[in-house]
């Protein structure tokens, strides 16, 4: 009975991830397999098709290499740790320290988290766990659709009706102890909320596919012990997915760290250290969109200066995020 | 009976997040759909923006636009494509293939800023000779470096979805590996291709950051592709952000977010196409 089960429940899992199953198949005596003598011709249009899986490859050598090529003289001449750490930024004057966009990016990628993730994650429970198959259909597509929407249509909404109500609250509730700058609308908040809607398609999509991939006989096991469905959810199937979901996370924390346009929109961009979540702030990508189109000389070096700090953070961040979805893996 | 009533709440608030979910973009597509379709209309697309688009239609950066999105696509859906068939059909799994997936990954994490800033110092400044520096080619490369791993990942899904029984049987007639590829494999996967196309598509109109530092802003028309332009995502965040003048910025948003649930459609359209497919073989 028992291996009968774990059939039906293979079979199912073969069903939703089709590629997973055939890949390896394949692999065994399709893919290595010369397929006769290949002739002159056909041995070229492999090598050109090598060559159009290279290019990625090539793509980030290239990328890499340019943006630290450009910004490494001035960061070895202020020193990496006075450029990360200095609190001025005054590029007409030479003096360069990107602290204030370090906390920037921390402090709306925070709240892009605080606001994306319970939102996204319930989603997914809804999505994997109580949704009608149409419904569910449905919604997947909108948050597909949420995925498409260009990011300066989301900082367009974001100036007309998010900037407004964060504004209104500021000066009606908050207005004795706000400085006249945190008055404005844009800000921390306003930012977090935009990003907060724009990361949810990647926190929604990648726990789903954690909590559909957790094994049937968990939540049967549990069931059968007359467990109710919600307890179930928080104490075994999300448990058994928190590899996946904490990947999902970690990938929704680089979209919003990478994220530009909608966040320039919105965010106020001041140079300066944030004082309350009201604060205008300015984040490292939005620095660079700000002040590339007229910078020059040691100016631009700085900026791609920042680009460097940038690229390496998101390198760290999805290495991480494929080190816990690996982890994962290992662990079921 | 405390049980059933937390029961009870969480299927609410379970239902209540994916409602939020929805109804924010709901919200969104509606208002910015409210608020600009007025203004919408055959002679705001058909006029030229004048001063700086504070009055005028979107010719010219629909124009762009259109340049810009076609001569992406040429590049990535070919080299794109290609990869993803080298990827499924010609190399085994081993150190070339987990190496070519590494960076294929990488490259979608980059944000797209730091392309900009390399499509910027390559393009625009050491290859100036060969592309006419600030110009549609130069951001064409560049969001080609961007949309590549795009191309890649959901071509080899469309390649994957072809069972093995379909290659067997063209093996088993005497045809040969490439053959098989060319004229058995591809044209059942041309469906999942092409909505890898519009998924692409779709991403390369919404993309505006590394075209800050890429395409040069100009209002003109384009001549050509080594001409100064500029996007509709574009034209919509420096309007927005440099005239106030929001009503044109609404309107260039509605196009867009028509032109994406457009792509969004048809791609709907052509994956029912394929599974229709795969279940009749």
């Amino acid at each position: 009975m028992v291996g009968n089960a774990r059939d039906v429940d293979n079979g199912r899992l073969q069903k939703q991830m089709p590629e997973a199953g055939s890949l390896q198949k394949q692999a065994r005596y399709w893919k290595g397999w010369e397929g006769g003598i290949p002739s002159l011709k056909e041995k070229v249009y492999e090598k050109m098709l090598l060559f159009c899986a290279m290019a990625s490859t090539l793509a980030v050598v290239l990328v890499g290499l340019f943006v630290f090529l450009q910004g490494y003289p001035l960061l070895a001449k202020t020193g990496f740790i006075s450029f990360v750490f200095g609190k001025e930024w005054l590029p007409g004057e030479g003096v360069f320290g990107i602290f204030p966009m370090v906390i920037g990016t921390l402090a709306v990628t925070l709240g892009a988290l605080v606001i994306g993730v319970p939102l996204g994650v319930t989603t997914a429970v809804f999505l994997a766990e109580y949704a009608p198959e149409t419904v569910a259909l449905w919604i997947r597509r909108a948050v597909e659709l949420l995925a498409g929407i260009p990011s300066v249509v989301y900082g367009l909404f974001g100036m007309t009706v998010i900037v407004p109500v964060v504004r209104y609250i500021a000066v009606h509730w908050f207005g004795e102890v706000l400085s006249p700058e945190m008055k404005t609308g844009f800000g921390i908040i306003a930012a977090s909320i935009v990003l907060g809607i724009m990361i949810l398609p990647t926190v929604v999509s990648i726990s789903e596919d954690a909590l559909r991939a957790v094994p049937k006989e968990y939540k049967e096991g549990s069931y059968a012990l007359g467990v109710p469905r919600w307890q179930t959810i928080i104490h075994n199937t999300i448990p058994a997915a928190r590899s996946g979901i904490m990947a999902g996370v970690v990938l929704g924390m680089g979209r919003a760290v990478g994220e530009t346009m909608a966040i320039l929109m919105v965010a106020g961009n001041a140079p300066a250290l944030p004082r309350s979540v009201f604060s205008p702030t300015r984040t490292l990508s939005g620095n660079i969109g700000l002040e590339m189109s007229y910078a020059s000389g040691e100016h631009a070096q700085a900026l791609f200066a920042t680009g460097i700090v940038l690229f390496i953070v998101i390198m760290l961040l999805n290495s991480f995020a494929l080190f816990i979805a690996g982890k994962g893996v290992k662990v079921r | 009976m405390i049980v059933q009533l937390k029961e009870k709440l969480a299927a609410c608030f379970v239902w209540g997040a994916a409602l939020l979910t929805l109804g924010a973009l709901v919200i969104i597509i509606g208002y910015i759909m409210i608020q600009g379709l007025d203004r919408l209309g055959i002679s705001f697309l058909l006029e030229n923006p004048r001063r700086m688009g504070s009055e005028g239609g979107v010719f010219s950066p629909l124009l762009g636009t259109i340049y810009f999105t076609l001569v992406t696509m040429l590049l990535a859906i070919p080299i794109g494509v290609g990869a993803a068939i080298y990827l499924t059909e010609f190399t085994a799994e081993g150190l070339l293939v987990r190496v070519i997936r590494f960076f294929t990954d990488a490259l979608a994490g980059i944000p797209s800023i730091v392309i900009g800033l390399f499509g910027f110092a390559f393009f625009v400044v050491i290859l100036r000779p060969l592309t006419g520096g600030w110009s549609i080619i130069s951001a064409s490369l560049t969001a080609f470096c961007m949309i590549l791993p795009i191309m890649i990942r959901v071509s080899e899904e469309a390649l994957h979805a072809i069972p093995a029984s379909i290659r067997e049987g063209s093996l088993a007639l005497g045809v040969s590996k490439w053959d098989t590829v060319l004229h058995v494999v591809l044209p059942g996967a041309l469906p999942g291709i092409l909505t890898a196309a519009l998924l692409g598509t779709g991403r390369v109109i919404g993309e505006t950051a590394p075209l800050l530092l890429t395409l040069g802003g100009s209002l003109l028309v384009p001549k050509s592709i080594f001409s100064s332009g500029r996007t509709l995502s574009m034209h919509l965040y420096l309007v927005a952000m440099e005239t106030g003048e929001f009503s044109i910025a609404f309107a260039t948003a509605t196009v867009l977010v028509i032109v994406i649930l457009l792509l969004n459609l048809g791609g709907y359209y052509l994956m029912r196409i394929l599974g229709r497919r795969i279940r009749g073989a």
